[in-house]
């Protein structure tokens, strides 16, 4: 039952309870205590809203941030890791495979603000040998859900 | 001017309910939940398939009876998920959407007089096609007590010496009822006695939600007087595409073959290559959906436990059949109320035969927000009608 709960939350952070509880065929009082226990465990980090700031205002761009670093002896990378995540405008961070080591996600910014949050704090860190940056031009699809999603109805109103 | 018409095609009746469809079509702020299709889009890769099929210049008749490969594809997938066997040169065919198959069954089965037993409520197309076919229909009307499943006893009470073919339409359009192994196996006793053939439509066996779909055809002795008939639409999503198929002994698929190689030539070769993916890649994409329309009946059975509205659990397809005989109008007059007041559309239960009357088929390949809404309205024109009563 876990692993159908996350995956029903994940879909939709917000389903009603009674519904999966229906599902599972348990009380909904089961379904809300599985949930919490997963909230302590860790398993469940957190709830968000997933938001298309586009809509709201046009000066907020997300900047994905290619880091390579040299790794420090014994602390490996997640030490450096730790020093880029607790800047406030890192939203993602991830240690990647391949050409790069992290992956930075800089999220509701301007432009300016990024480019400086990138020169000032970010490329200047000890331990970083360069970044890249790349702005998000236009988001179709974020949490697997559509950003503008396709208005249409074409059955006809009535089939028998 | 010479009638140009045949007195048979005269006699068919036209749809009753056409009346009401047309208010349906012309109000355009209703909700409806009245269509019988699914309402997600066909899995991406089908589609794909289908669009990569038009490029490679696939554009040109398949074999008459469908693609060899398709026709592998189904045998497998038969005899994975409803334990029926089938060899794919000589026991399947491919056909335009389940339609086309259940007119060629009949033509390729009937003679003037013979009787076809069609248990309602059902689908709106099985009396005619039996009509044009020369057969004659004896209608069994199902009973709401029974949650619409055909008894050994009703249907003993229909055979007559002229009883040819029992149709059997489970999970069902529109009640929603399914039959089980165990319901079906005193019926296969009744129909090896008196030497009857079935036709069985599957369309919705994929959208069963009590444990797996049991043919009929499955039972010891059934494959040689069953036809089975099955199709894409329902359970891939696949409406529009008009794919479906029949299987069934030799001597039968023969016979409607011809009626098919000259009246059809082939189905779509463009859906025929889409739906070989669709066996082959689709199968999760297809449990998901049914998970999802099982939610979505819950949800529906649980409103309307609220709502104090009667209705048997229905475990199939996508169809809930409430009875609202309590407020003493006609299907029709309550699906004109409810969406002249309350702009909701559902299908009087009469468009699928007499025995319907009484009852209303709501469909749930709708999402839960637009189900919500729906009952909503639904909840309040009930209501205001048990006011009226009370006044």
């Amino acid at each position: 039952m876990r692993e159908e709960i996350l995956k029903a939350l994940e879909a939709n952070g917000r389903i009603e309870l009674a519904g999966l509880a229906d599902k599972f065929g348990v009380p909904e009082t089961e379904v809300a205590n599985e949930i919490a226990a997963m909230e302590r465990e860790g398993i469940i980090c957190g709830y968000h809203a997933l938001v298309n700031w586009d809509k709201v205002r046009d000066d907020h761009v997300t900047a994905l941030i290619e880091v390579r670093v040299t790794p420090q002896k014994e602390r490996g990378f997640d030490r450096l890791a730790k020093k880029i995540y607790q800047f406030p405008e890192v939203d993602t961070i991830a240690l990647i495979s391949g050409s790069y080591d992290f992956l930075v996600v800089i999220k509701g910014q301007t432009l300016r603000e990024t480019a400086t949050f990138v020169n000032e704090q970010l490329a200047v860190m000890d331990g970083i040998i360069s970044t890249a940056t790349h702005f998000v031009l236009k988001k179709y699809k974020d949490h697997g859900t559509l950003m503008n999603s396709e208005e249409r109805e074409e059955r006809m109103p009535v089939s028998l | 001017m010479r009638d140009p018409l045949s007195s048979k095609i005269k006699d068919i009746q036209p749809s009753g309910i056409r009346k009401f469809f047309d208010i349906v079509t012309e109000m355009k702020d209703a909700i409806s939940l009245g269509v019988g299709e699914p309402d997600f889009d066909t899995p991406w890769r089908i589609r794909q398939e289908g669009i990569r099929s038009l490029e490679k210049g696939r554009t040109f008749y398949t074999s008459n009876a469908g693609l060899k490969e398709l026709k592998i594809e189904i045998s497998k997938y038969l005899s994975e998920r409803c334990d029926l066997d089938y060899d794919y040169q000589s026991e399947i065919l491919i056909t335009v959407g389940g339609s086309e198959a259940i007119d060629i069954a009949f033509r390729a089965m009937l003679d003037e007089g013979d009787e076809v037993i069609i248990p309602q409520p059902s689908y709106v197309s099985y009396v005619p096609c039996c009509e044009l076919a020369g057969g004659k229909p004896v209608v069994i009307d199902l009973k709401n007590e029974n949650e619409f499943k055909l008894t050994p006893q009703e249907l003993e009470e229909a055979i007559t010496d002229r009883t040819k073919i029992l149709l059997l339409s489970f999970p069902n359009n529109p009640t929603g009822a399914i039959m089980t192994k165990e319901e079906l196996e005193p019926l296969v006793e009744i129909i090896k006695k008196h030497d009857i053939y079935v036709i069985s439509d599957e369309i919705y066996s994929e959208l069963s939600y009590k444990g797996r779909h049991y043919s009929i055809a499955a039972f010891p002795g059934m494959k040689e007087r069953t036809l089975v008939i099955n199709g894409f639409s329902k359970g891939f999503a696949m409406t529009g595409w008009r794919l479906g198929y029949v299987c069934g002994p030799v001597r039968i698929i023969e016979q409607m073959f011809k009626i098919h190689q000259y009246a059809i030539m082939c189905a779509p070769t463009n859906s025929q290559y889409a739906a070989m993916v669709g066996l082959r890649k689709c199968i999760p994409e297809v449990d998901k959906m049914r998970a999802s329309y099982d939610e979505r009946r819950r949800f529906l059975m649980k409103e309307f436990k609220k709502i104090g509205l009667p209705c048997f659990e229905p475990f199939g397809a996508f169809y809930v059949f409430p009875c609202i005989k309590e407020f003493g109008m006609s299907s029709e007059d309550f699906a004109t109320r409810l969406l002249q007041e309350e702009k909701v559309a559902v299908v009087p239960g009469t468009a699928f035969g007499a025995c319907g009357e009484g009852f209303l088929r709501i469909s749930y390949a709708y999402s839960i927000e637009d189900l919500r809404v729906a009952i909503g309205r639904l909840a309040s024109f009930i209501d205001k009608l048990r006011k009226e009563e009370d006044a």
